[in-house]
């Protein structure tokens, strides 16, 4: 096990993909010399070359029509996109194409690429630097949609998705790029978890809470000071978004009978829209209250310096689970 | 240094000022920048470009008869572009890589597409014309401008590869798009990385002077070719209704970028006859006047009027020719009339080629939902 931010360990995997699999190739802008404006990518265009990490034009559908072009051409292209709010010019050809092409070819042409997302708020950025736009990518099939939380995972998951026949939108949570983890290097991808699979966090009885990314980091602490308040919160942290793994959840809503779902994206057709009607579907005998979520605003990102009241925090949870265990909470006689 | 606003003095429009090979009155001229690539084509192979060009011209009239009988949900003509879709996918070799749009039938014939092929996608049974790495050539695009980004990709993993010898691999990939096309972003960022990293990919832009209804004025106030010096790319202004330009302008391309010279862009200078598609009308927008003049420029007649004139054809051999094409066009009907639409259930697969449990779970729901039909049936 060795101590690591969960940039070095996006980095550490990286390198060991590009080391193992000669078909590997990164694209993105300034990933070279720089090293990515994250530095995820510090140190491999010294340690693979130009021609395996590739400093492109500035230009998102470009690189992303040209990782489609490579993956018909055998390779497994792994792009990073600087920040989540230019994934949208690329947008055309994440959805039209890399999500359509093994199905519109029935299966002949296969899209092993990664998308990697630098993502969400929490860092006090300018404009277009804090989205959270995983439901679009969710909305579509054909995708793979995963979000991380933690080094050991980001490692795990990283070289899972690149390994991956299918095409992957990784969610990078830009608030924990710098979070310390311990991560096993040696790690063997045959014994990790699926990719798909959502991991229980903290075990709980009294209610659970549904979330992933950063969010993860809030809803443990959430799960923390309730217990002073004598309650056990389990907590989930989804990892995939697209599957989702309703196994794990529902197990845990069947326990628990009451579930808050947290993330940072908008509310309005979310993912948490998603796992609570998915749940509903599921659970609706053994739930006590009905799905509560606790989301960013239907709002544009705000600025900055108001970015605390978008981001779903610890109180903003708790008083969604005073709501599911149907305690005094905000909203007490309040319509909605 | 200034550059004046290059204008009015050569509007997109114009097709004056093109390189050809065979004038529309089938006189064989000589060109500067093309002769050089057509110095060994004979009689023989004259009459091969002009076979493909009456298959591809018989194949698209059964399509739109297909269509108008309602066997075929919507069909995109090739009236009028033969030349430029035969011409240049003849000057490939199989290795190389084809990432055509809609229109392109005449090259996805060239490139060995079969009868049932052609049909499939316009029937609705298929998004694909089969496995690409088959014919080294993707199925038809629909996103404008879109496969021009594959085709660099593609070309860029060409840099990236080895033949089996250890040697470089020399392999082109082509990317096939309309004069609409040169307006989106993405044929604009295909330029920029084709030129940036010298990757070997021929752009080829058949100006068949309409986007739907827009002309190609709107696309563009100058010729469209002139492009791509601006980004580093070197390019030809060919008359696209000339075969043998078309054939010659592509060795020129495909000749830069096998040698490692990078990026080559062809405007093929054509006219599309017919309408856009056939839920087109193009008497709304078009003067039929226009139309009559192209008519004129026919790509079928000026190659038969040169190889009888050399004596390479009489009624005999066009009349060969011509059944040949009868019978591929009854094997395209046939394949239409008996195909077969595959199993519901099938519309789940390949969705991923890796399992997903949200899918799986929807297939199984969806299965049991049908089977309840088989029971009422019991
Ligand atoms: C991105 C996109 N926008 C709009 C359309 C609808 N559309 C289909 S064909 C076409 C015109 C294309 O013109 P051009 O590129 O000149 O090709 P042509 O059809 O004339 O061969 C349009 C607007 C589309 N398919 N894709």
């Amino acid at each position: 096990m060795t101590e690591l931010t969960m940039a070095k360990a996006l980095n550490a995997a990286l390198d060991r993909v590009l080391t193992d699999d000669p078909a590997v190739l990164l694209l993105g802008e300034d990933i070279g010399a720089l090293g990515g404006v994250f530095r995820v990518t510090d140190g491999l265009l010294a340690g693979h070359g130009a021609a395996r990490v590739i400093d492109t034009p500035l230009a998102e559908s470009g690189i992303m029509g040209a990782a489609v072009g490579m993956a018909f051409r055998g390779f497994r292209p792994v792009v990073e996109l600087q920040f989540d709010g230019f994934v949208y010019p690329a947008f055309d050809q994440i959805v039209c194409q890399v999500a359509k092409m093994h199905y519109r070819t029935r299966g002949a042409v296969r899209m092993p690429l990664t998308v990697r997302v630098p993502w969400a708020g929490g860092v006090g950025a300018a404009e277009h630097h804090s989205e959270s736009p995983e439901a679009y990518f969710v909305h579509t099939s054909g995708l793979r949609v995963v979000a991380v939380s933690n080094p050991a995972d980001a490692y795990l998951m990283l070289r899972q998705a690149i390994a991956s026949d299918d095409p992957v939108v990784f969610f990078e949570p830009k608030r924990l790029y710098h979070a310390k983890g311990e991560v096993d290097l040696d790690a063997d991808l045959a014994d990790a978890p699926p990719m798909g699979l959502a991991r229980i966090v903290r075990e709980g009885t009294d209610a659970t809470i549904v979330t992933y990314g950063a969010q993860v980091t809030t809803a443990l602490q959430a799960a923390t000071a309730a217990e002073d308040d004598g309650l056990s919160l389990e907590v989930i942290d989804l990892r995939s978004l697209s599957p989702v793994d309703y196994d794990t959840v529902a197990a845990s809503v069947r326990k628990t009978g009451r579930v808050v779902i947290t993330h940072e994206a908008p509310g309005e057709a979310g993912v948490g829209a998603e796992v609570s009607a998915g749940i509903t579907e599921r659970c609706f005998h053994h739930l006590e209250a009905p799905p509560v979520r606790v989301t960013g605003h239907d709002i544009p990102y705000p600025p900055a310096k108001l970015e605390r009241h978008h981001l779903p925090d610890l109180d903003r949870i708790l008083d969604a689970v005073d709501r599911v265990l149907q305690r005094p909470n905000s909203l007490t006689g309040v319509e909605l | 240094m200034a550059y004046p606003p290059s204008t009015a003095a050569q509007p997109a429009t114009d097709v004056g000022s093109v390189a050809r090979l065979i004038t529309p009155d089938g006189e064989r001229v000589s060109d500067p920048a093309l002769d050089r690539w057509a110095t060994d084509v004979d009689d023989a192979l004259l009459s091969d470009l002009y076979r493909d060009m009456v298959r591809t011209r018989r194949l698209d009239t059964e399509g739109v008869a297909l269509q108008r009988q309602g066997q075929l949900g919507l069909w995109a003509p090739s009236l009028g572009q033969e030349a430029a879709q035969v011409g240049t996918a003849r000057a490939l070799r199989g290795s190389d890589f084809v990432f055509p749009s809609y229109r392109e039938l005449g090259v996805q014939l060239v490139r060995g597409a079969t009868p049932t092929q052609l049909i499939q996608v316009w029937r609705g049974e298929e998004q694909s014309m089969g496995d690409p790495f088959a014919r080294g050539t993707a199925g038809p695009q629909i996103i404008i401008g879109a496969q021009t980004l594959h085709a660099v990709g593609y070309a860029m993993g060409i840099q990236r590869s080895a033949r089996p010898d250890g040697a470089r691999a020399d392999d082109v990939a082509v990317a096939y798009f309309g004069d609409g096309a040169s307006s989106q972003g993405d044929v604009n960022e295909a330029m920029v990385f084709a030129a940036s990293f010298g990757a070997p990919v021929v752009f080829v832009c058949c100006n068949n002077q309409w986007a739907i209804s827009e002309p190609v004025a709107v696309q563009s106030r100058f010729p469209l070719a002139r492009r791509a010096p601006a980004f580093g790319i070197p390019s030809l202004r060919i008359d696209g209704n000339d075969v043998l330009a078309g054939f010659a302008a592509m060795r020129w391309a495909l000749e830069r970028a096998r040698s490692g010279a990078g990026p080559a862009y062809i405007e093929a200078v054509t006219y599309r006859m017919g309408p856009h598609t056939t839920a087109d009308d193009p008497t709304r927008y078009r003067d039929p006047a226009e139309l009559e003049l192209w008519r004129g420029r026919d790509p079928l007649t000026r190659v038969e009027t040169l190889l009888r004139a050399r004596g390479a054809l009489d009624d005999a051999a066009a009349a060969d020719i011509a059944a040949e094409a009868d019978h591929l066009a009854a094997q395209m009907r046939a394949a239409c009339l008996s195909y077969r639409t595959r199993e519901p259930l099938t519309i789940f697969d390949e969705v991923y080629a890796e399992p997903h449990t949200g899918l799986e779970r929807q297939r199984r729901a969806y299965a049991a939902y049908l089977a309840g039909f088989e029971e009422d049936q019991r």
